[in-house]
Order: C-alpha cells, then structure tokens, then sequence
C-alpha cells in the first residue's frame, strides 16, 4: 500500500517537472492541483505510517499478554501424577429420629414378632420406614465412579446397613462411545422404569418410598442383567429402554433360580421437554414382566398359627410416570415447584400354596389372580433460598382378587388374612432445609393408614449429607 | 415401503449435512461462537442470562439437544459439573464426551483467579481449578475465540478458512473495543467495590477495581443479616464506591448493603441477555461499563 502511494507520487512529481507547454495560467492550475494532491497523499502516508505502528504495538502487547496467560494457564495444571486418576469417591451419610404412635416392628393386627405390612397385597417384605423408633442410622452409601477409558465407564454404590451388612447397591459398567444415542449398561443397576425408581434414597424428596414403590417393587427394583437404552435423534427427548436379568427381590424371585434365559424383563419409554423458559417436564410408561416361583410370605390362619404360603405363576406390572418442574426464568436457585405423580398396576395370575411345610391344616394349591393398582402425588415447593416444602398423598386400590382356594372351600378367608380386602392410604408432609448443596435437614409427618383398623401418626426429624465428589443427580 | 425407509434415511442424514451443530452451556460462548462461525454454524445456549449456571438441571430437553449435537462449548472448572456431566452420559452422543474434539472448555483457555490453595467444603462451595466466572473479563474472549476457531476447523475441515476468517475479523473488532473500554474505564482503576458473589473477579482484575468486601461469607453461602452489617461495619471507612451483583443472583444482600450504606446498587447483566442491552459480546461491555460508570 505504502510503495504504491509512493511511486504514485514519484509519477506526479515526474509529471510535475515537465516543462511547461500550456498556457501560464493552466500551468498555474495545474501545479496548484499537483501540490495540492501531494499534500494530500503526504497526509494518507503519515495516516498509513501511524496506523501500521499502532498495529504492531498492539499485537506486541496482545502476544506479551497472551504468553503471560499461557505460562499462568500452564502452572494451573495439576501435576500429572499416577493419584490424578482417583476416581470421584462420595460418601452419604443419613440418620433420623423416629416418633410413630404404633409400634413400627410389629403388626398389630396379627402375631407378635411378625414385621408390620401393607394390608390387602401380598406382602412385599421390603423395608417399610421408619425401621424403629427414637434413633435410627440410615443407610451409609459409598459411591465410587469413574471413566474406564473411552468406551466405558464404572460405577459401585455399597450400601452399609445399620445391622452393620454391606450391600452392593449398584455395580455397573455403562457405555459412552457408543454414540446413535445408544447405550448399554451392564451389571448391578436400578431399574429405569418408571421416575423415582432410579433415584437413591439420599435423593428423594421424602424420608420414605411412595406406597405404591413399597407395595409393588419393595421399594425399588433393582437388576443385575442389561439395560438398553436409546435416545431418538428429535428435538422432543424421546428415551426407549429394554432390561433383562436377575431381577433383585420383589415381585420377581429370580434370586435363587437356577435356569438359563433372560428371566425377568423391562420395557419403559419416556418423552420429556420444555414449556417456555421456566417449566420443563417428563411422563413415561414402562412395563415390568417376571415369573415368580415359589415365593413365599408369613400369614397367620384361621387356627392362629404361623404358616409360610408361597406364590408360583406371571407377575406383570405398568407404571405410568409424570413430572413437571417450574422455576421462575428457570432459576432453580431461588424457588420453584415439582410435581410428580405415578401409577402403578401389577396383574398376577398363578397359583398361591397355602402352608407349604404342613404346619397348620395342610398343603394346599390352587389357582390365584389379583389385580391391585395404587398411585401417588406429591409437589414440593421451594419458598426461599435454601428451604422446601412438600406434601404427598399415596393410596393403593383394594385388590380384585380370585383365589382358588377360598372359591372352592378348602380354606376359608380367614385361613388368608393378609389378602383381606383394604385399601391403604397415607398423607406425608415435609419441610426441609439445605444450608448448602452438599447438606439437608428434614422434618416429616405423616399419617399412615397402611394397616387394617390403625393410624400410625409418625414424625421424622433426618439428615442427609453428602461429602466427597459432587455428583450430578439426574431431572 | 421403501419409500419410507428412503424419507426416513434422508430424515436422518440430513442433521450431517446441516450446519455444524453447536451446543452451550452458557449464552457468553453462543455469542463468540455465532461471531466466529456465522452462517457456517448453528449454535445455541441451554441456559438463560438470567439462570444461575451451577444450578441448572439435566432436563430432559437438555439430553435431546446433546444427542444431536456436534459440539459442546462449555465454561469448565467446574462450574457445570452439577448437571453436564449426566447430560453427557444420558445423551448416548460419543462425540461430546469429555476428551473428544466436540467438547470444548472455554477455561482451559483463560488464566484462572483465585485457585484454592486448600480444598476443604467448609470454606463452601470452592472450585478447584479457580473461580469459574472468566466471561466477565472482555480479553479472554480472543484467546478462547482463537482455540474455539481451531477447534470448529477441526470438526469442519471444509470451511476451516470461514472459521479462521471469522475469528481474524472478531478480533479485530475486539482489539478495538479493548482499547475503547480500557480508555473508557481509565478513571475507575483503584476504586474500591463490594461484590456479592465472586462473580465479578475477573471484570474487576480486567477493570483494576478493589473488591474490599464480599457479601456471602463463603461461596455460595447466603448472607445473613448478622453477616450483612459487619461487612457493613468493616467496610464503612473505604467508601466503595458500588455494590455489584449478578442479574442471576438473589437482590436481597445487595438491596440490604445498599439501602444500609448509601453504596449504589449496581445489577450488571453478567452475560450476553443480562439486560435489554446486553444483545451481544460488545454490547454486554458496553453496558457494563455505562452502569458503573453511570453510579458513580
């Protein structure tokens, strides 16, 4: 740029020394016109010559600054040591304080030393909160996880029981290269079906299971098999997933078999996304198959004594799931609200064994089929910073039941009592306090009326923390 | 049939030969990305200016929008680490792994303030590679902008020289912009100013402003009243010249200090979308800059 002005103006000046031939007063213009285009191109040079300056100047100190950021970048580095490849290591810590107006170990309605239960199902035998009264440790999870190497990665979650057992909650390999929207985990994983199934104790909005979760799954349903999932390539999440395995306890009973096959299984779809800025959602339906064989529960006869029944046949359950959230701007820091709902419906047809080691009145089998729904629904609100508030209803139908048995008059309903027609119902109400994202304090009550004739009146006072990595939890 | 199965194959490949596919985490990195890769990109923020960034869930939108994605763009150090790393995992996208060419974070690229020199929770919510809040300083933009270009001709050979084109012109722009801000802000060098949460670190390093008080007594810890008017006291003789929060941030300490002080209370639009104003990377530091400048 520069060496053209300047043989431009060598051509001008060139020009300029021509002798003259035109007339003095064009002479006059003309040298006037060139002086004036000299000055003129003068000025641009100097312009030119100043602006090129500054431009170096300028990257000068953009490169200075920028090294500087490279070597402080640089120092920031961890030291790349064999330790830099811990896994993320977390630890919950959970622990409570128990009123409850019943006496939580024993069922009132029958014999002593006999665990309390949900009236009108057959029982479940998971754990039912609060496990005592006054003091009660929680469950301490130990969660362990990290990346293998590209194309997987490892998650072990030990549960340490407070009768001092240790449980392998999760044990699971999961892909991440797979890539399509695919992926496949493998090991010791919660089911993905229906939404709170997933979720670990520490991160539910309430100290106990929904009594649908109790009555139906025990209260979660775990496999140690393979899980399949899918992400369809839409805007609106669109999540297909398929399980088969060794399903962990009830209803399932694939504990103990000895067969080869694929078991127990899965199917759960789930859509999800968002209204505007501030709400988002997800609803799903999911499908649970088993063949239970030979499980078996305590029931006390009509002869007042202890007999064990056992159930043999197909166990299918449906879960219908809904969640809606809504954050004013979708500022989740300073309020909002949740609402979640689910409904379950299990449909078992078979054959039920009464007192399968003749303890009582004799072994007896025959036809059995019970249909049961139940459902819940909580929202939980978030006033203020730091403190929420929920309450949740759960009710389980009266089961429609056909049971061989009683129909043709080998036992009576009596010989039964735990299949008497009930329907269970309970109100709980929480509000909890989390001074920082790591730590919650819960107060909760409830009014339990899961058992025949009685209200369980129970009052929760809990702590939740977590210390360790900080894990992502999932919507 | 096969008709279909043609329209569902062409259904299918068509995100492939659409513009590359951008995903961010925040708004601040969609503006530089559409600055750098203009018509050659389509890019998008999954969080608000008005959303705080460490809080935001792993909505199920979030996961359909990862599974199609072809890069993610994200702040790093930790800042999203409550909620992207499930989105990554849950997307079933190998692409956008950690580790992979498509994700990208912007703090590898800046030179990061206070790294904790111990790291213990009960000093709060602390972030190990240092405070994660770089987009508040207008010069890290031309270094992570010149990673990002490298990256987005990485992923899209084929218009690598739009990229690099995109990128020389952005930061001419900035360069000058640098220069208006810097003569612009001159006078504010050395006044001291009370932050609420140490969102502003960088701005204020950028700026040579003295943070003489922060409102939470920890990161991430809400101030209580009794906290409020000690900092109040310890602060009343070094006259700040302003109080500045976050337009995500709760107004309740900073309307308390305010009201209490006679500090004026200054809300800046912390990113791109803040405010009206903020539209764009320039204009965000334009406005930053009136509302200091205008409250002193």
């Amino acid at each position: 740029m520069n060496r053209i002005s300047i043989s431009m103006l060598a051509a001008c000046a060139a020009l300029a020394s021509i002798p003259a031939v035109a007339a003095d007063a064009d002479l006059q213009a003309l040298r006037e016109e060139i002086a004036q285009m000299k000055k003129s191109y003068e000025q641009r040079i100097n312009a030119l010559e100043q602006r090129l300056a500054d431009t170096t100047r300028q990257a000068e100190s953009a490169t200075v600054t920028a090294g500087q950021a490279q070597a402080a970048a640089q120092a920031n580095r961890p030291a790349a040591t064999a330790s830099a490849f811990n896994p993320e290591i977390s630890l919950i810590l959970s622990g409570m304080y128990n009123n409850t107006s019943q006496d939580p170990r024993q069922d009132p309605t029958a014999a002593a030393g006999r665990e309390r239960r949900i009236q009108g199902l057959l029982p479940a035998g998971g754990e039912l909160n609060p496990e005592a009264r006054a003091w009660n440790l929680g469950e301490s999870e130990l969660a362990i996880s990290a990346n293998i190497d590209p194309h997987f990665r490892g998650t072990f979650l030990a549960a340490i029981s407070p009768a001092n057992e240790i449980g392998v909650e999760e044990a699971h390999i999961q892909t991440i290269g797979l890539g399509n929207g695919l992926g496949v985990k493998a090991g010791r994983f919660f089911s993905g079906v229906g939404y709170a199934n997933e979720q670990h104790p520490h991160a539910w909005d309430f100290s106990n299971a929904a009594l649908p979760y109790q009555a139906f799954f025990g209260p979660q349903l775990g496999y140690d098999g393979v899980q399949l999932k899918w992400v369809a390539p839409t805007d609106l999440f669109v999540e297909l997933g398929a399980e088969f395995g060794r399903a962990r306890g009830f209803p399932a009973n694939d504990g103990g078999r000895n067969k080869n096959g694929l078991m127990s299984g899965s199917a759960f779809a789930h859509v999800g996304g968002d209204v505007g800025v501030a709400n988002s959602w997800r609803a799903g339906a999911s499908f649970f198959a088993s063949k239970p064989r030979g499980r078996t529960y305590d029931d006390v006869d009509s002869t007042n004594t202890l007999v064990t029944n056992a159930f043999s046949g197909k166990s299918n359950t449906t879960v219908l799931d809904f969640v809606w959230k809504w954050a004013p701007e979708g500022n989740a820091r300073d309020g909002g609200f949740k609402f979640q709902s689910e409904w379950f419906r299990r449909h078992e047809s078979g054959n039920l064994t009464y007192d399968t080691t003749a303890a009582s009145l004799g072994t007896a089998t025959d036809a059995f089929r019970a249909t049961q729904t139940g459902l819940y629904a909580q929202g939980i609100w978030q006033f203020m910073p730091h403190w929420r508030a929920g309450y949740r209803y759960d009710q389980l139908s009266a089961a429609n039941l056909s049971v061989g048995l009683v129909d043709n008059g080998t036992l009576t309903a009596a010989d039964l009592p735990i299949l008497q027609s009930f329907k269970p119902r309970r109100h709980t109400a929480m509000v909890d306090y989390s001074p920082s994202e790591f730590s919650r304090i819960r107060f909760q009550v409830a009014r339990d009326q899961s058992r025949s004739g009685v209200n369980d009146n129970q009052v929760w006072v809990h702590y939740i923390m977590s210390l360790g990595a900080h894990g992502a939890h999932k919507f | 049939m096969r008709k279909i199965l043609m329209m569902l194959a062409a259904l299918l490949a068509l995100p492939a030969q659409a513009a590359l596919n951008v995903l961010t985490t925040v708004p601040e990195w969609a503006a530089l990305a559409q600055e750098i890769g203009g018509d050659k990109i389509r890019v998008a923020s999954v969080t608000t200016a008005l959303q705080d960034p460490h809080r935001i869930e792993a909505r199920p939108s979030l996961i359909a929008r990862a599974r199609n994605a072809d890069l993610i763009i994200a702040t790093g150090a930790e800042l999203e680490i409550g909620w992207l790393p499930v989105v990554q995992r849950e997307s079933g996208n190998a692409r956008i792994q950690s580790g992979q060419p498509g994700y990208f974070e912007a703090a590898a690229q800046a030179r990061m303030l206070e790294i904790p020199a111990k790291l213990d929770r009960a000093d709060g919510d602390v972030h190990a590679g240092g405070n994660p809040h770089i987009n508040t300083d207008p010069r890290v933009y031309l270094k992570v902008g010149e990673a990002l270009a490298a990256r987005l001709a990485q992923l899209d050979p084929g218009n690598a020289a739009a990229y690099q084109a995109g990128y020389a012109a952005f930061a001419g722009r900035w360069r000058a912009n640098l220069a208006r801000w810097e003569k612009q802000a001159a006078a504010l060098r050395g006044q001291p100013v009370v932050v609420q949460h140490k969102s502003f670190t960088y701005l204020l390093d950028w700026l040579g402003l003295k943070e003489v008080a922060t409102l939470e007594p920890k990161p991430g810890v809400e101030a209580s009243a009794a906290h409020l008017s000690h900092v109040l006291e310890q602060v009343r003789g070094q006259k700040p010249r302003w109080v500045i929060r976050a337009v995500w941030e709760s107004s309740r300490a900073t309307d308390w200090f305010a009201a209490n002080s006679g500090t004026p209370a200054v809300v800046l639009p912390f990113t791109v979308g803040g405010n009206d104003a903020a539209k764009d990377l320039a204009s965000l530091f334009d406005d930053t800059l009136a509302r200091l400048l205008a409250a002193r």
